[in-house]
């Protein structure tokens, strides 16, 4: 009796301290960025170009820009696939096909991101000889394709039958139902599963590490190399300079903004009662 | 004829015509299989036009699977197929364009099932699919739907608000009338009111009565006295196959087959 008390005591509060751990760990990141990266967080550092190195101050506007470049090139190449795929997966395939084309993403969702910035390395960087945007872009995507495949075919799939039955049963077509009643009915789910998406790849370096590279100037062009904020952290923090350390706690506290924004976004998309009329 | 049908009931609405027998749908010999199963055998009965046939049996009788026979819905199951005579206006049912059959063969499910879109939107979906989109033709056509549905009164105010806003009875109306908004010559109801209350199934049921003029309407229930109220003419199955069919009133009184009999009289299902 007393020994049951005290194992449910013992229970209640490891299974608690973890809770409490695994919470604590967003704050702990939070406030140290806040922390370190506040104190470089000026407006000169949202709107100027990097120093050259050993000069102290400057910013890294090219880099803000650079992944908003790489992410929206991101949202032209990647979710459209990523949306269709899942369209036809939850829609159009047979049941083999779907089953098969869900395994390979899932699969495809498991390639470390290093192995894909090999890969856009070699089929992109290597023929066009150079780092750029698209190359960068390019690996961000196949990163996407398969969040976006899966988010789309699930809430596809959560749409009731009874209302492509209603649909098919006034005479509609199969791709008119789909257009016109069921994507639709799942928009909600769809955005919100792609803004995820994004905001899942948007922190990635390791693909961009040879793929888009880094650019201390305004990229060129999107066949250029350009900087992106994952990757001045890493070039920064590495190197052996205190101001450009700071720099790199900045940049950082600029991307985990970006992201929880995003995240707070898809709360307000998906709270009930904010339904966008249809 | 239905220019502005106002839904004044008529005084005579619980009486039944005693119209002509002219048969819309005819089927012979139906059989139907989901993969190997056999699910209908050998199911033959007329429809009579612009009459109200009701279908009643026990769950599991095949009395919807029959149902949508009569617009091909089965074949959004995979590996269904029907084999037998369905012939609407003499015409082959099975080997029609479907799209089009289902435009002149109406259904209503047994849950209702109003997109996520709004009112007017919804009962402006089928007019749309057959390429009516002017403005002043489609917004005759959504008002004259909702009065022959009987719900126009209750939301010409909101009819650019979503169709979730409604009540349960009302959103089985507004699918009646996105149903009707194509002009069907069939409709086709799957237990409309087993989701109602008696209030919101009363309306339906005075509705039916309104319809028959101008549609033929088939009808399955779980509900013997509702098939009594509101058809002239009522069919029971019974382990898919059909055990008789006839005049409402004839059938429940006089039944022929002691399995109806045993059925109506609540002797089993």
């Amino acid at each position: 009796m007393i020994r049951r008390k005290i194992v449910n005591a013992a229970m209640f509060a490891l299974t608690g301290l973890c809770a409490l751990l695994a919470v604590s760990v967003l704050f702990f990141i939070l406030g140290y960025l806040i922390y370190h990266g506040g104190k470089s967080l000026s407006w000169s550092f949202l709107t100027h170009l990097p120093r050259p190195t050993g000069e102290t101050g400057g910013g890294m506007a090219n880099a803000i820009v650079g992944t908003g470049e790489l992410l929206a090139l991101t949202c032209l190449i990647g979710v459209p696939v990523g949306f269709m795929a899942g369209v036809y997966v939850s829609e159009f395939g047979g049941k083999t096909a779907a089953a098969a084309i869900r395994y390979a993403a899932d699969l495809l969702n498991g390639v470390p991101s290093i192995v894909v910035g090999i890969f856009a390395y070699a089929v992109l960087v290597v023929p066009m000889r150079r780092f750029s945007a698209l190359a960068g872009a390019a690996s961000l995507s196949v990163l996407v394709i398969p969040i976006t495949l899966r988010a789309t075919e699930q809430f596809l799939r959560d749409v009731p039958n009874t209302l492509r039955e209603g649909a098919l049963a006034l005479g509609a077509p199969k791709w008119r139902t789909v257009l016109t009643v069921v994507i639709p009915a799942a928009m909600r789910g769809i955005i919100t599963g792609t803004i995820l998406a994004i905001a899942r790849v948007a922190g990635e370096t390791a693909p961009l590490l040879f793929t888009s590279f880094n650019n201390s100037y305004w990229s060129r062009g999107l066949d250029q190399p350009t900087s992106s904020l994952p990757v001045m952290v890493f070039t920064y923090a590495i190197s052996p300079y205190e101001d450009l350390h700071r720099q790199a706690w900045a940049a950082g506290l600029v991307l985990l903004t970006l992201m929880l924004v995003a995240n707070v976004a898809v709360r307000a998309i998906l709270s009930p009662g904010s339904a966008p009329r249809t | 004829m239905n220019d502005r049908l106002e839904i004044e009931v008529p005084a005579d609405i619980n009486r039944k015509r005693t119209a002509p027998f002219v048969p819309k749908i005819e089927v012979e010999r139906l059989n139907f299989y989901y993969g190997p199963t056999q699910v209908l055998h050998d199911v033959s009965l007329r429809v009579p036009e612009k009459q109200v046939t009701a279908l009643i049996g026990p769950s599991g009788c095949g009395k919807s699977t029959f149902l949508r026979t009569l617009n091909r819905m089965y074949e959004t199951v995979p590996k269904s197929r029907a084999e037998g005579n369905i012939r609407l206006d003499g015409e082959d049912l099975l080997q029609m364009d479907v799209t089009a059959l289902r435009r002149r063969v109406g259904m209503v499910f047994q849950r209702s099932n109003p997109f996520p879109k709004s009112i007017f939107d919804n009962v402006a979906f089928g007019p749309r699919l057959s390429g009516n989109t002017g403005k002043a033709a489609l917004q005759d056509t959504v008002e004259r739907s909702l009065r022959r549905a009987a719900i126009w009164d209750e939301v010409k105010d909101q009819l650019h608000n979503s169709a979730y806003a409604l009540s349960g009875g009302q959103q089985q109306r507004l699918c009646i009338a996105r149903a009707l908004a194509v002009d069907p010559e069939v409709l086709l109801l799957d237990e409309p009111c087993s989701a109602l209350d008696p209030i919101a199934t009363a309306k339906i049921e005075e509705l039916l009565f309104t319809l028959r003029p101008q549609c033929t309407v088939v009808i399955v229930t779980h509900n013997m006295q509702q098939a009594a109220r509101v058809a002239e003419y009522t069919g029971f199955f019974l382990l898919g196959r059909l055990v008789e069919f006839g005049r409402t009133e004839a059938l429940f009184k006089a039944p022929e087959k002691k399995e109806t009999e045993d059925y109506i009289t609540g002797r089993f299902g």
